[in-house]
């Protein structure tokens, strides 16, 4: 069968590029004696939904296979959420503005190329282009000469292949130019769209997307649809995080509570997250092999503020009521079965900037206050409020339980108004046509508190689903972006998140946290903010 | 078959309540006051039918049968609180959901929508289906052709896909828009079990003796096809009944059938398997009223045909 | 005969365009905008939205999208997903899976819901009779996610007789168990269609008749009673199998299988017309060819049923 022999010649693959692993390193002498570093390990995930380019992977499928494959100037060290060099030996400014970057030589791509300060520049400047459709090409709209490659929607095709801002000096140094001071534009870089490429990308782009070449610590091997992909270690990888093992087989699922299965048969070593039905179970299950932490991701309900219901000075009240009125404790504790961690304000503990209890006194469960609170702000509406969320997502019962807290407690009418699929809540969403509230999620770009911030509330900005605009926020983030360092953005941004307390525009009701697993023939699994396993330092058991 | 060519029974067995029927005993034996007199002796008839009267009271006037209200849940005390089994008719009889709500009252509650979805859908099923398979079937040719096909193109849509747009055209999602959406999808099952059963039928010796004596098409359709025709459309309806009620419980997990505030078994069985593990009985209650209706059903189905078959006597 | 096979073969034009263009229509009808999808919970930057939409003509009116479709479909071209794949190797993939596991399924009904079926009819009204009635009872009305999560969890993670989700779809004995929940409620339909086509049958005349010539008992079963109760059974199973081939999403996602229903889902999900349609098309094709063996078995089965 067509199956069977494909299955044999990954198999094969993989034995010949482990082997070829075997060849450089010569003898295992690793840290704890019994781990095995030409042995691969199994994890959970999904069909990626685009070619393999590093701009290209918005969702987790795509996106962590590409963070194996590639590394940039800097990535996120997963012990701490700082930053820390990779290709980049420094990156060096004055203003914020204009940055000279220096790479480290040494490194290869997995076709033995050099990577140079071209392959930055060319591998930017291409997926920036409007025209190469590429899903993350807006992450580049800080540098200059951006409008010319992505002009705006109905101005026509790009102008030319190449931004002004980018200017190669040598192979080892670059220049970058953004059009206005960006602060944590550093923090941006540890991004996957700022990959490196190599020359042979360019030759034929979507060929290249079925068998991508990277510079990270993996090297791929192959790619069966639906079914898995499969990635070796590089014995040639010039990182700091140089992999433990021998590589990794993303195997797809599409049902969480079969890869559970799996994972407790031990025909799967790391679990991704624990699907709900297992969540009350699993720490029992899988004894010390249970992985509970935080992840920098928050969910809230955001209210349409573009309703004449929500706007007037005294509406903050009725929604500082409503936060009142949901007991978040008890809720993640019951319904969520500890798979959240109750929120205390708008940005997530472990990101830099994360202030505890910002939202203060508006987050903690107060029944009695609530109520004198929607009654002071002029009650709800019609004395009802719907939450819009989508079906497919697995939101259904904290929504109800949201609404239930809500209703049983202030008497306000709550239901949940559930849309089929992700795409139909966001046609509502995107075209502002909710009527009261509707549920919101950010999961961290990066670990910076402006993150969490700017890019939801800020007047304009591209997340703003409740079209809030607080002159007051604009301008606090507006100084903390032109700060001279990064600590002083923090702290503005933090400042920026005491108006949000005041007008609440959105109620945070918890924290993501990694729920997850692995099996009896791994060992050092570890789970970095983003909620991802740290997949070099992982070893497999002799 | 000499009860074939009587010609004084009631115009459709299948339809006008065989009770009527039982009302003028000076008549000559029909074929419905037949069936009546037969299932009145039938146990499983008697129980299956006042399980159905309970089940539909209980649709009609929920309150009889519980106090408690079904929307309410205390989440800190009751959260998957186990059954306690002695409290008979009590809200804490059957335990409490994953939102701390009563689980004996939600299953009383529920009875109406999961109902009404079944019995009108497989109602509108069989009338729609059993009609166009029928003519399909008995007039053959060009008609059967045209039925025929226009039931495949039908038969080739996904029922997620269909069941998607149809909901999406309502904007009020009721039990009812539930209804259309099932029915609209699931005539063709029907259509061609009527059709290949009338195919077989209408070869016999007895609709060829009908047409000798110069019985019209509508006589000969009605009383001497559709009776012998109808056993396989029965079976399968009562099956398709409980079908159809377990497919309302799918369509509340695509977020495109019945929602909150509405109450219904489908929408409680599907948010109970993710508890399976700690809660079973979250699951068991309105998963086992689902199982007691479609029993109660398909034995009503099993008794009437068995009754209303001639060849059986 | 071969002038009737030759008809319903062009039949099947009209049907194939009837049902392209109805699917193809439903799915535009759709709510939602599948590339701004792409973004998930983060905005899309609307040049690049419109200039993707603009890749997948998706900016084009409904009639053209479908005539430039039907014109790729005549040259053998099923068109592309919005990851850029071929949707002919999305179709082929899944195919074979779900032909697999589909044909398993079919099988166990078909043997098991015959076999009981026709003991239940033969014992009508003793224990074999009631029990059978029981045991399809169960499996009609436990829901299909129910049963098949309670079958992995009992016979995948307890007892350990096989494993709990399909590794390898090539192997038959991963796929037995999907198989088994994925047939069980069409066995019963199948059980209780053979049951009651026999108790009809068996006080037929010709039944009578064959007692009378005194042919064995084994004889008059199989070749005369079993033979002229198919019809019904047949009917049914004619429609069932394209009802599983496409109809397994439950069951397909509970054991991880790789095939058309899943999908399917998919692509229902991110609304590709052109992939949905696809399948469709594959689909349909079963279906009329199973219709089309179901009318000619009525013919064999039943000798009165003739085409000209």
């Amino acid at each position: 069968m067509r199956g069977a022999s494909q299955a044999k010649w990954v198999v094969a693959a993989v034995a010949v590029a482990l082997a070829a692993t075997a060849c450089s390193s010569g003898g295992s002498s690793d840290s704890s004696g019994a781990a095995d570093a030409k042995g691969s390990f199994s994890y959970q995930s999904t069909e990626p939904q685009h070619p393999l380019q590093p701009a290209n992977a918005m969702e987790v499928g795509g996106g962590r296979i590409i963070k194996n494959l590639f590394r940039g100037l800097v990535d996120y060290d997963p012990a701490n959420g700082k930053l820390r060099n990779q290709v980049a030996d420094k990156i060096e400014t004055t203003d914020s503005q204009h940055y000279t970057v220096t790479l480290k030589s040494g490194w290869t791509f997995h076709d033995g190329t050099p990577v140079t300060a071209q392959s930055f520049v060319d591998s930017w400047n291409w997926s920036a282009n409007t025209k190469n459709n590429q899903v993350n090409s807006n992450w580049f709209v800080d540098i200059a000469g951006y409008a010319d490659v992505h002009p705006e929607k109905d101005k026509g095709a790009p102008t030319s292949d190449k931004m002004s801002g980018l200017k190669v000096v040598d192979d080892t140094h670059f220049t970058i130019d953004l059009t206005a001071p960006v602060s944590y534009f550093e923090y941006k870089l540890g991004y996957t769209a700022f990959s490196p490429l190599p020359k042979v990308f360019f030759t034929d782009p979507a060929k290249y997307g079925e068998s991508p070449i990277g510079n990270g610590p993996y090297k791929f091997v192959s790619w069966e649809h639906n079914k898995a992909v499969t990635l070796a270690a590089y014995d040639k990888y010039a990182g700091v995080d140089k992999p433990k093992n021998g590589g990794i087989v993303f195997k797809n699922y599409t049902q969480a509570e079969a890869a559970y299965k799996d994972l407790v048969s031990d025909n799967l070593d790391v679990l991704d997250q624990v699907d709900p039905s297992d969540l009350a179970s699993y720490k029992n299950d899988l004894g010390d092999r249970a992985v509970d932490q935080p992840q920098g991701g928050i969910t809230s309900i955001a209210f349409a503020m573009y309703q004449p219901d929500w706007q007037g000075a005294d509406k903050a009240k009725v929604r500082q009521g409503l936060s009142m009125a949901i007991d978040r404790d008890t809720i993640t504790k019951t319904v969520l079965q500890g798979s959240r961690m109750p929120a205390d304000s708008w940005v997530a503990p472990g990101v830099a900037g994360y202030k505890k209890g910002a939202c203060g006194e508006a987050c903690t469960f107060n029944p009695a206050k609530a109520k004198e609170l929607i009654a002071a702000g002029g009650g709800v509406p019609n004395n009802k409020v719907t939450i819009l969320y989508n079906a497919d997502g697995g939101h259904k019962d904290w929504v109800d339980a949201v609404c239930n807290s809500i209703r049983q407690n202030t008497g306000v009418e709550c239901v949940g108004d559930p849309k089929p699929d992700f795409k139909t809540a966001r046609d509502l969403i995107d075209g502002h046509k909710v009527d009261s509230i509707m549920r919101s999620a950010w999961q961290q770009d990066y670990p910076l508190n402006a993150n969490f911030l700017r890019d939801i509330y800020g007047t304009g900005a591209s997340a703003n689903d409740s079209l809030y605009s607080s002159p007051e926020f604009d301008q606090l983030s507006k100084q903390a972006d032109a700060a001279a360092s990064i600590d002083k953005t923090t702290e503005l941004y933090s400042q920026a998140e005491a108006v949000l307390a005041k007008d609440m525009p959105a109620i945070p009701l918890w924290y993501y946290k990694t729920n997850s697993g692995y099996s009896n023939k791994v060992q050092n699994v570890k789970f970095d903010s983003f909620g991802d396993p740290v997949f070099t330092e992982v070893e497999i058991k002799k | 078959m000499p009860d074939l060519i009587d010609t004084k029974s009631p115009a459709d067995p299948a339809k006008s309540g065989a009770v009527e029927a039982t009302a003028k005993p000076e008549k000559a034996r029909s074929l419905g006051s037949d069936a009546w007199e037969d299932l009145r002796r039938r146990p499983i008839f008697l129980i299956s039918a006042v399980l159905i009267l309970v089940l539909i009271v209980m649709s009609i006037a929920p309150g009889l049968f519980t106090s408690v209200d079904p929307r309410a849940g205390d989440l800190t005390h009751d959260y998957l609180r186990a059954p306690s089994y002695g409290h008979l008719f009590q809200g804490d009889w059957f335990g409490y959901d994953v939102q701390g709500r009563s689980i004996y009252a939600r299953v009383v509650y529920g009875a109406r929508a999961s109902i009404v979805v079944g019995i009108c859908v497989t109602a509108s099923v069989t009338i729609v289906g059993g009609l166009i398979g029928m003519l399909a079937g008995y007039f053959g040719g060009w008609i059967d052709t045209l039925l025929s096909r226009l039931t495949d193109v039908f038969f080739g849509i996904p029922l997620l896909l269909g069941c998607l747009v149809v909901l999406n055209a309502f904007t009020d999602r009721t039990v009812w828009s539930v209804v259309f959406a099932l029915a609209s999808i699931g005539w063709t099952q029907m259509a061609r079990v009527m059709r290949g059963s009338v195919i077989t039928i209408k070869q016999a010796d007895y609709v060829t003796a009908a047409k000798a004596l110069g019985a019209g098409t509508g006589r000969i359709l009605f009383k001497h096809v559709l009776p012998n025709a109808i056993a396989p459309v029965i079976v399968v309806a009562t099956i398709a009944l409980g079908g159809y009620i377990a497919t309302e419980a799918t369509l509340s997990f695509l977020g495109i059938g019945l929602q909150d505030p509405t109450i219904s078994w489908g929408i409680d069985i599907d948010s109970a398997q993710k508890a399976i593990r700690q809660a079973p009985f979250a699951l068991f209650f309105p998963a086992g009223m689902l199982s007691i209706t479609v029993l109660a059903f398909i034995m009503l189905g099993d008794a009437v045909r068995d009754a209303l078959d001639p060849k059986l006597r | 005969m071969g002038r009737f096979v030759a008809r319903r073969l062009l039949q099947m034009i009209p049907v194939f365009i009837g049902t392209t263009a109805l699917i193809f229509f439903m799915v535009h009808v759709l709510p939602g905008d599948q590339v701004r999808a792409m973004w998930g919970d983060k905005q899309p930057d609307p040049a690049q939205l419109a200039s993707l939409k603009h890749k997948f003509h998706l900016d084009l009116p409904l009639w053209q999208q479908y005539v430039e479709y039907m014109k790729g479909l005549f040259t053998g071209d099923f068109g592309e997903t919005l990851s850029g794949r071929k949707v002919i190797d999305v179709i082929s993939e899944a195919m074979p899976v779900t032909v697999r596991l589909a044909l398993m399924a079919f099988g166990i009904e078909i043997v098991f819901g015959i076999a009981l079926g026709l003991l239940s009819g033969l014992k009508s009204g003793k224990f074999a009779d009631k029990s059978t009635l029981v045991l399809t009872l169960i499996l009609i009305s436990i829901p299909v996610p129910v049963l098949g999560f309670v079958f992995q969890t009992i016979f995948g993670i307890n007892l350990k007789w096989v494993k709990p989700t399909v590794q390898d779809s090539t192997d038959l004995q991963q796929l037995l168990l999907p198989a088994i929940v994925l047939g069980s409620l069409s066995l019963a339909y199948v059980a209780r269609l053979t049951r009651t086509s026999i108790v009809e049958n068996i006080r037929a005349d010709y039944i009578r008749t064959a007692v009378a010539k005194g042919l064995p008992r084994r004889k008059v079963i199989v070749t005369h009673l079993l033979r002229n109760s198919m019809i019904p059974v047949i009917t049914f199973l004619g429609t069932d199998l394209g009802a599983l081939m496409g109809g397994a999403i439950v069951t397909e996602g509970i054991f991880n299988v790789k095939g058309v229903g899943n999908a399917l889902y998919h692509a229902i999900n991110q609304k590709e017309g052109a992939t949905v349609t696809g399948f469709v098309v594959v689909l349909v094709i079963v279906y009329l060819a199973a219709s089309l063996i179901v009318d000619l078995l009525y013919a064999v089965l039943d000798p009165r049923i003739r085409y000209a």
